[in-house]
């Protein structure tokens, strides 16, 4: 059974339909990534998949429970973290205040306490600046932060929506270079991305999202080499 | 002399102005809304203590404890039944809404208790402090109200500073979305939020009322709107800024009675908020709103 199971899912803004009946599954220990141009829907699929939008039809299964009804705060506790797109971390608190923040529903101190010690070593620059404001981090250290963030809560999956928009090709790099290492420390990543070429390295499987709809699937490595893929997403 | 007692009186007023305006900066804060029924809520609680204590002859404790846990389950569901229904609706539709349930009450309190004005029987029974030789007299209202003042702005730094549903708030009041995405709710730490505004507004009610006893349905009008004068004043938002707004609109308000005119005394206090407002637009402590380029 797959991790995340989501069927026929269509969800309207208004009388507008964002998504048109899409189905995908992620495995545990899949890096999937959803790619597409802006507007295909894809940040709609990871908001509707964690309860910031209701869908208007099909279900989506995480670890065999229907979430589809599953308010969005309640999905933390299940497991599922989602480092939102623009970041949003919390500006006028501290990158100290923020990583608690992540931890809002953990309850053991001590656990928290190791918790940012190990986020702390991934990220070397947050503990540098853990007593500065959010606001006035870097747009990498932002995303840095928005990471370290989701993983506060012990994600088993984590959804990350655009985390290289904006970024220099350092930072770019580097947010990579995490999101490999987050999962081969055995977390389960659904990676939105328009940086298409950098999300399909990484990723095992991948599916194409064109106006709400699926139009390609596949092994990841397979699709870089499709020819309607390299002329529409990695612009060869 | 009589300058120190005009200052204390006003320092005591404004106390009363900054105890609400706690309530409407929080909400404001948190639930991005204006509350216009926030001040006809002090009105309740007024309504609460003067029905137990006087009506009913129960203790002033007792009166105080029921205005407390009506005004907190008024407020929870107003919240309720009212604002979130319209969450994510346009601000315009809350405000409209909030000045609704603001007449709602008024005339609720009309039908029940009628539009004469009662005697309100001071519930706070501490002696009058004389100094200076029994030239300055200030009495156990004052003291009760500022020290109300000062209790409440320690504990209400503390909770928000140091528990759960502190932070939650906080974050709530920077970004909804991104405080659901760290497990928090959002509409039960609104709720809270409404919860704990609503509570002040009871203990506003009671230190008012003891201090002005006169108790009609439209008592709570005219000091909520200045106590929402006192938060934008302050900073809207902005828990200081709600103290310092409050305290300082009960000086110039005093002031102004003393030595300007009685009846000038309200167009003063409101010329300054407008002065203020052209000078500092966000407030003495408001947040600075930078603009994304």
């Amino acid at each position: 059974m797959a991790m995340l199971e989501v069927r026929d899912l269509s969800v309207y803004y208004g009388v507008i339909q964002a998504l048109k009946g899409i189905s995908f599954e992620v495995e545990q220990g899949d890096v999937i990534a959803l790619i597409g141009a802006n507007g295909a829907g894809k940040t709609t699929t990871l908001h509707t998949i964690t309860g910031l939008i209701p869908a208007k039809s099909g279900s989506i299964i995480f670890e065999g429970k229907d979430i589809t009804k599953v308010p969005g705060y309640k999905l933390v506790p299940m497991g599922i973290a989602h480092v939102p797109e623009g970041r949003r971390v919390f500006a006028q608190l501290s990158v100290l205040q923020n990583l608690k923040m992540g931890a809002y529903t953990r309850t053991d101190r001590q656990e928290i306490e190791d918790t940012i010690k190990k986020v702390y070593a991934r990220f070397p620059r947050l503990e540098e600046r853990k007593n500065q404001l959010a606001g006035t981090l870097s747009g990498g250290e932002q995303q840095m932060l928005a990471m370290g963030r989701a993983l506060m809560s012990h994600p088993r999956l984590i959804v990350m929506d655009e985390p290289s928009m904006g970024l220099s090709p350092i930072y770019v790099n580097e947010i990579f270079d995490i999101i490999e290492e987050i999962h081969k420390d055995g977390t389960t990543v659904l990676l939105v991305e328009q940086n298409a070429k950098k999300a399909l390295s990484i990723a095992n499987k991948a599916y194409v999202l064109e106006t709400g709809k699926i139009v390609l699937s596949g092994d990841a490595k397979e699709l870089m080499n499709n020819e309607q893929v390299k002329k529409a997403y990695l612009s060869e | 002399m009589s300058f120190l007692s005009y200052l204390i009186n006003g320092i005591s007023l404004g106390s009363v102005y900054a105890i609400i305006a706690l309530g409407y900066t929080m909400v404001y804060g948190i639930a991005k809304m204006l509350n216009f029924a926030h001040g006809d809520i002090i009105m309740v609680g007024g309504f609460a203590v003067f029905t137990i204590v006087s009506t009913m002859g129960g203790s002033s404790a007792v009166g105080i404890l029921v205005a407390v846990v009506i005004c907190t389950v008024l407020g929870v569901t107003i919240e309720k039944v009212a604002y979130r229904p319209l969450r994510g609706a346009s601000p315009l539709a809350v405000l409209i809404t909030a000045i609704g349930v603001s007449y709602l009450l008024q005339n609720i309190a009309l039908l029940v208790f009628g539009s004469n004005a009662r005697q309100f029987t001071s519930v706070v029974n501490v002696p009058a402090l004389k100094l200076a030789g029994g030239e300055l007299s200030i009495s156990g209202v004052t003291i009760v109200t500022i020290l109300s003042c000062i209790v409440i702005m320690i504990a209400l730094t503390a909770f928000i500073n140091k528990t759960r549903i502190g932070q939650a708030m906080l974050a709530v009041s920077e970004d909804r979305g991104a405080a659901t995405l760290m497990g928090i709710n959002v509409n039960g730490t609104i709720a809270v939020t409404f919860a704990i505004g609503s509570a002040l507004a009871a203990v506003a009610g009671v230190l008012l009322c003891s201090a002005y006893p006169s108790l009609t349905p439209y008592t709570g009008s005219m000091p909520g709107i200045k106590a929402f004068v006192a938060a934008v004043f302050g900073g809207i938002g902005s828990i200081p800024g709600a103290m310092i707004g409050g305290i300082l609109l009960g000086i110039i308000e005093n002031l102004a009675k003393a030595y300007i005119s009685s009846q000038l005394s309200d167009a003063i206090v409101f010329s300054v908020l407008i002065i203020v407002l052209l000078v500092r637009p966000t407030g003495i402590l408001g947040k600075k709103m930078n603009e994304k380029v």
